[in-house]
């Protein structure tokens, strides 16, 4: 890097901050009986401090003088990477089983919670990776089906006392129907219009659960919703309800490996590619959209259901729009269209935040922002889905 | 017929509001064509910044309708700022990237924008000033609000404003051009970039100023408050014919009468269930808009 471009840089990044503090102060100084500054230069100081320090870092890494540690890390990384290779696969995922399988017995309560909403939003991160990794369609009111399939299940079983495990399939059916039911219409769009029709979609099934007042009790919400049970052992405590949800996942994973290296998961990744196209050559695109948004909307179900079982209420506040972005989020963050991608995501987004828990309240802000960060470094996410052939775009 | 016609002017004033933010959807669409989530929070950030400033210099002995001027200009000011960093933190950099990587960071700054502002303000409802909101006088069995008349009057101000800038100056003809033909309206010496940046400036001061009007309307500002009427607005947006301005008018004045009808006449629950079927009725049967034949002569 020239003294030119780092100066330039520099530049960049004061009048960055100097627009920073514009932006900031107006909303933290100006109060009705007066103005105020010091709560404005404590938060500036804090970003200013990591904006420089970023910089600085950024520029000893350009000028090299981090290699003797760069190298070793790097030669580390690609040491792991070959034993990775290395390893027959089912030693890893046997590995990976065990210590799913091992992990409630070593942990307390509050571990137990925090990996049932991981496995949670795995199932609904795979899903959701379906319909927009595999077939490209982004779907931004995805959190409507998990609502249907959470509904579903509470409706069900509080009104007919049908088992948890009949309901199941039942509340995937009734997701996947309306899947089809938002599919249909939006077959047609592309692009930026079938994500604002997929909001609008989400944002009416939200409506309807909060005013149905007759069928869904409104916001109040629907309470005592019965656990599982199965054959007279009831899953009453929070290890067995992990196991349930550890086997939904592993139902889920093994589902989505199998369709994206199936027919229909090759023909998704040829719409996705280039709709025309796939089209011309006889791909039924129709028929396939439909299913993808039927298959994504089931996975949804099947976590919805056991969402409305481990909570025992639901409640129309659980299916907002910002609970889709979430799992858009962590789909897009660890890598549209790969399973072990979509795990690192949701593992990133829901049990890391866990660690810091006292700065919860920043945790949106950080979504938000690591969302656009993404795009802007690695667009295709942390591990990113290893191409089949390649793309129109690369070849010239 | 007296609810009728009440009816009817509660919806244009509530319709001029929807076309002002659609008017920067509309805009922005119509220049880079990217559906600018965080406009939105523009939306809300002017509706913020308007209490923040109504309450400071009214505490200072200024009149409420001073206040309200100043403040007014100054939110304007303040999202069209707030506008053109987004723009060139995260929009900038991905002109050349895939539709949907712009699209993804466009939601992403509407979070981070989202809970930015809830982070510095608070969680719950700021309320207006009430020395602004109340008032008003009665025709018959019909009451207007002066709050009524001082939105219209303003949005009509702002749009007549509007029409000047882009079809009667150097500026408004440059945003044009870039609209029909980036490459081309930069062979002729128009700075593309910049036009773009001032084209987020215009359409968030609009925005902050349709913030405002949504505050005193409602009495309150809350930091969620952007996300409803920004879909809302996108959807008049559509209906007018995206990049179009006079149809983000008369779109954004169909959805606040149809919202409005909607409530007073069918159930006041699901009004906006109503806007999102208009949204996908438009884009299923005439994705172009009411007034998309005329899409390329006075797109901006």
């Amino acid at each position: 890097m020239t003294i030119r471009e780092s100066k330039r840089l520099w530049l960049a990044c004061g009048v960055g901050l100097v627009w920073f503090l514009i932006l900031l102060w107006p909303m933290l100084g100006i109060k009705p009986d007066g103005l105020e500054f010091a709560t404005t230069f404590k938060v500036f100081g804090y970003v200013a401090v990591a904006a420089v320090f970023i910089m600085f870092f950024y520029q000893v890494k350009e000028a090299g003088y981090l290699d003797t540690v760069g190298a070793p890390a790097k030669q580390a990384t690609g040491l792991i990477g070959a034993i990775y290779e290395k390893t027959p696969n089912w030693v890893l995922l046997g590995i990976v089983l065990a210590g799913a399988i091992a992990f409630p017995l070593l942990t307390g309560r509050y571990a137990h919670d925090v990996a049932i909403s991981v496995l949670i939003y795995i199932c609904l991160g795979l899903g959701l990776n379906v319909v927009i990794g595999l077939a490209g369609l982004l779907d931004l009111g995805y959190i409507a089906f998990y609502g249907v399939g959470a509904y579903t299940y509470a409706l069900v079983s509080l009104h007919f006392g049908i088992s948890f495990w009949l309901c199941l399939p039942i509340a995937a059916f009734v997701a996947a129907i309306a899947g089809c039911i938002i599919g249909y219409p939006t077959l047609r769009m592309r692009g930026d219009y079938l994500a604002i029709v997929t909001l609008g979609f989400g944002e009416i099934v939200r409506l309807i659960l909060n005013n149905w007042m007759s069928l869904t009790n409104g916001p109040n919400g629907i309470l005592s919703i019965p656990r599982p049970e199965l054959f007279g052992y009831d899953f009453r405590s929070l290890s067995s309800m992990y196991y349930v949800i550890l086997g939904l996942a592993v139902v889920t994973i093994i589902a989505v490996y199998r369709l994206n290296y199936s027919r229909i998961g090759r023909a998704w990744e040829a719409i996705r590619e280039d709709e025309t196209a796939a089209e011309l050559m006889g791909v039924n695109t129709f028929l396939l959209k439909l299913l993808a948004y039927a298959m994504g909307a089931t996975f949804a179900g099947f976590a919805g259901a056991f969402f409305a079982a481990r909570m025992k209420f639901v409640g129309p506040e659980s299916f907002t729009f910002l609970e889709s972005a979430m799992v858009l989020a962590m789909v897009i963050l660890g890598g549209m269209g790969s399973i072990p991608g979509v795990i690192l995501g949701v593992l990133a987004l829901v049990a890391l935040p866990e660690v810091f828990r006292e700065f919860e309240m920043y945790r949106m802000l950080v979504f938000g922002g690591v969302m656009t960060l993404m795009m802007l470094i690695r667009p295709a996410g942390i591990w990113p889905a290893k191409r089949v052939g390649r793309r129109s775009e690369e070849a010239d | 017929m007296d609810f009728f016609l009440q009816q009817l002017i509660n919806g244009i004033t509530l319709g001029g509001v929807y076309a002002l933010i659609a008017l920067g959807y509309t805009m922005v669409y119509g220049i880079i064509q990217l559906i600018n989530f965080a406009h939105g929070e523009f939306f809300a950030a002017g509706g913020y910044m308007g209490v923040i400033l109504i309450s400071y210099l009214s505490s200072q002995g200024l009149h409420p309708y001073a206040c309200l001027a100043i403040s007014l200009v100054l939110s304007m000011g303040y999202c069209a700022l707030l506008a053109m960093a987004v723009e060139q933190l995260a929009y900038k950099p991905l002109r050349q990237a895939s539709r949907l990587a712009a699209l993804l960071s466009a939601l992403g700054m509407s979070i981070f924008l989202q809970n930015g502002l809830m982070l510095t303000q608070g969680v719950y409802d700021r309320a207006y000033p009430t020395e602004i909101t109340s008032g008003g006088f009665a025709i018959g069995a019909i009451s207007i609000s002066y709050m009524q008349i001082l939105i219209v009057a303003v949005t009509a101000f702002l749009l007549v404003g509007l029409n000047l800038l882009v079809f009667r100056t150097r500026i408004g003809r440059a945003m044009r051009a870039t609209a029909q033909d980036k490459v081309m309206s930069a062979l002729v010496g128009i700075n593309s970039n910049r036009i773009i940046a001032l084209t987020f400036a215009v359409g968030a001061g609009l925005a902050a100023a349709a913030g405002i009007m949504v505050g005193l309307y409602y009495g309150s500002v809350n930091y969620t408050m952007g996300f409803v009427p920004g879909i809302k607005a996108f959807a008049a947006a559509v209906l007018g014919g995206i990049g179009n301005i006079t149809g983000a008018l008369v779109g954004g004045l169909i959805i606040g009468m149809v919202e409005i009808f909607a409530a007073g006449y069918i159930s006041g629950e699901y009004k906006d269930v109503f806007a999102f079927i208009i949204l996908i009725g438009v884009l299923y049967f005439k994705p172009t808009g009411i007034m998309g034949e005329n899409v390329d002569d006075t797109r901006v």
